[in-house]
């Protein structure tokens, strides 16, 4: 059994940068294994659909290069999960690609694992009809109309594939959809520490340096024991302390002390959290409880539609203080023009944002009675028909907001500031979320297929 | 009597998936941490007020190892979805700041 595992995670998400003597410091601590986080669910619906990362490829390849660069010269494995953002084929494949191109330029070899995440229809409706599938929060049992109308579902993985990856002898393991912290617990269980502990650094390294102060996109170090873990960045300029650690252990999770996870539960209950120096700290006492049975998540998006937008803002007022009766004669214009041209009222959603008022919190907002100087709005049609459909009822309610009347109204020109020309911004297909359930595994690594190839 | 903003160390919210939200507040010790949990205002009432949502919608959990409270209830649109403000749930801990405890 080792007797502690040291890993490297480089930042946040792949893409989000990292200072270059921030990696360097990390090596020289010789770690076992670097690896970060390619992805998250976060930043909603669009990436999944759409293929696409939501990292500038521009910045997924200077990360890459350099985490390549340094795995391949120091002789340890490099782990990213979830590449490409959503961790679906295309986004594997864009990350898998990169990796190529970069060992190309640079003179590096390397054997590479490419796990997939994305699961085929077929075989999902065969796990919902064997009963293996189960809704979260609050949704629907998943059933084969919406498995049909998805257009791409992924399957969370936990750390089996990439430990078989790393047995396999690979050293560069990219992967699809993964839990967060999977890539680093296979690391640390494959060495012989125990889940509990492995669990609880993955949760720390998933994120980089988040949890430390000032929080920033930087490298985190932590060494994983029997019993505890050691989590420190290794730029100087920032320090892990008992607060930001705490602070990270409520992340992104329903509950704070029980973090459900492929093939159990990380209890946190009893942590305890000690400074080991003023720049880390040790956190000790988890507990990892085994599931009965062992689920990986799944998450799919479907089409809902198209989207164009609009910005703009008004300093007037007179307009402000008449804003609702204003917005709802908007809505009749666009309504009745947007008809006679072919958009069916059923065929389209046009939202009208207003920042200065309730833009962030919506229903929510609890000052109801603030009034403003000036207010920002986004105009938006989500229409089901087409782009072009959206655009044209978007650039109805555009011209209607310059110019419908409204008693009292004084600026008798267009009535409307807006900040560019052109106007209005086509946004491209919208998706939803229409998947978000766990499915129940016999083998974890059997929904995840592991291609191999020298590098 | 204090206002959560001037006490907390820290007071955020986050999505817990694309149809949760979840709300963080720190203290930065155990004996704040165990006054304001003596006064009880920090419950799942108060985020069911706050944020219009079912009492038993809420799961509220204090976590005395980070001196921490955190509650968990339905985003009021998923994430993403056609009329959602907020796509990563990160700007609506604002009605807590100024949450006013006896302390």
């Amino acid at each position: 059994m080792a007797q502690e595992i040291r890993l490297l995670s480089t930042s946040a998400i792949l893409g989000y940068g990292f200072p270059e003597a921030s990696l360097k410091a990390g090596l020289d601590r010789q770690p076992h294994v670097i690896g970060v986080d390619g992805g998250s669910v976060d930043p909603g619906p669009h990436y999944l659909g759409s293929g696409k990362p939501f990292c500038s490829a521009i910045a997924i390849r200077r990360d890459l290069r350099l985490m390549l660069n340094a795995a391949v010269r120091a002789g340890i494995p490099v782990v990213i999960g979830t590449c490409g953002g959503a961790g679906g084929a295309p986004h594997l494949a864009l990350v898998a690609t990169m990796a190529r191109e970069i060992a190309r330029e640079d003179g590096l070899h390397f054997k590479m694992a490419l796990i997939e995440a994305e699961q085929d229809k077929a075989s999902l409706k065969r796990r919902v009809a064997a009963g293996r599938v189960k809704p979260l929060a609050r949704q629907p049992a998943l059933i084969g109309e919406t498995i049909d109308r998805a257009t791409r579902i992924v399957a969370m993985m936990g750390p089996e594939p990439f430990t078989r990856a790393l047995d396999d002898g690979a050293q560069v393991v990219l992967a699809g959809r993964a839990s967060d912290p999977a890539s680093w617990v296979a690391a640390a269980t494959r060495a012989g520490l125990p889940p509990a502990p492995a669990w609880y650094a993955g949760k720390m390294l998933e994120c980089g340096a988040t949890p430390s102060i000032p929080k920033g996109h930087d490298c985190l170090f932590v060494t994983v024991r029997d019993d505890h873990v050691d989590c420190e960045p290794t730029n100087p300029a920032r320090r892990c302390t008992k607060l930001s650690i705490a602070n990270h252990s409520l992340h992104e999770n329903s509950s704070p002390i029980h973090h459900i996870e492929p093939g159990g539960m990380l209890d946190t209950s009893d942590c305890r959290f000690e400074a080991v120096s003023d720049r880390a700290v040790r956190i000790s006492g988890m507990r990892w409880n085994p599931a009965e049975r062992y689920t990986v998540k799944l998450e799919g998006v479907e089409l809902a539609g198209y989207r164009s937008v609009c910005l703009c803002g008004t300093r007037d007022p007179l307009l402000i203080e008449r804003l609702d009766d204003f917005v709802e004669s908007v809505r009749g214009e666009v309504a009745v023009k947007a008809a006679a041209f072919g958009a069916r009222p059923d065929s389209y959603q046009l939202g009208i944002r207003v920042y200065g008022r309730d833009g962030v919190m919506g229903a929510r907002e609890p000052l109801r009675g603030a009034v403003a100087h000036e207010l920002g709005f986004v105009l938006e049609v989500v229409s089901q028909q087409s782009q072009e459909m959206a655009s044209a009822v978007l650039g109805m309610a555009r011209t209607n907001m310059l110019h419908t009347d409204f008693p009292g109204r004084l600026c008798r020109e267009g009535n409307m500031a807006f900040p560019f020309s052109p106007s209005d911004i086509e946004v491209g297909a919208v998706y939803r979320f229409s998947v978000y359930h766990v499915a129940e595994l016999d083998d974890p690594v059997e929904p995840f297929g592991i291609q191999y190839e020298a590098v | 009597m204090a206002l959560i903003k001037d006490v907390a160390k820290v007071c955020k919210s986050k999505n817990a998936g694309p149809f949760e939200l979840t709300v963080d507040v720190v203290f930065g010790d155990a004996e704040t941490f165990e006054r304001v949990k003596a006064t009880g205002v920090l419950c799942a009432a108060l985020f069911a007020r706050l944020y219009q949502v079912r009492e038993q919608d809420v799961l509220f959990t204090p976590y005395d190892a980070a001196f921490a409270f955190k509650a968990t209830f339905p985003r009021l649109v998923p994430a993403g979805d056609f009329g959602d403000t907020d796509v990563y749930g990160c700007q609506q801990h604002a009605p807590l700041l100024d949450v006013d405890l006896p302390i």
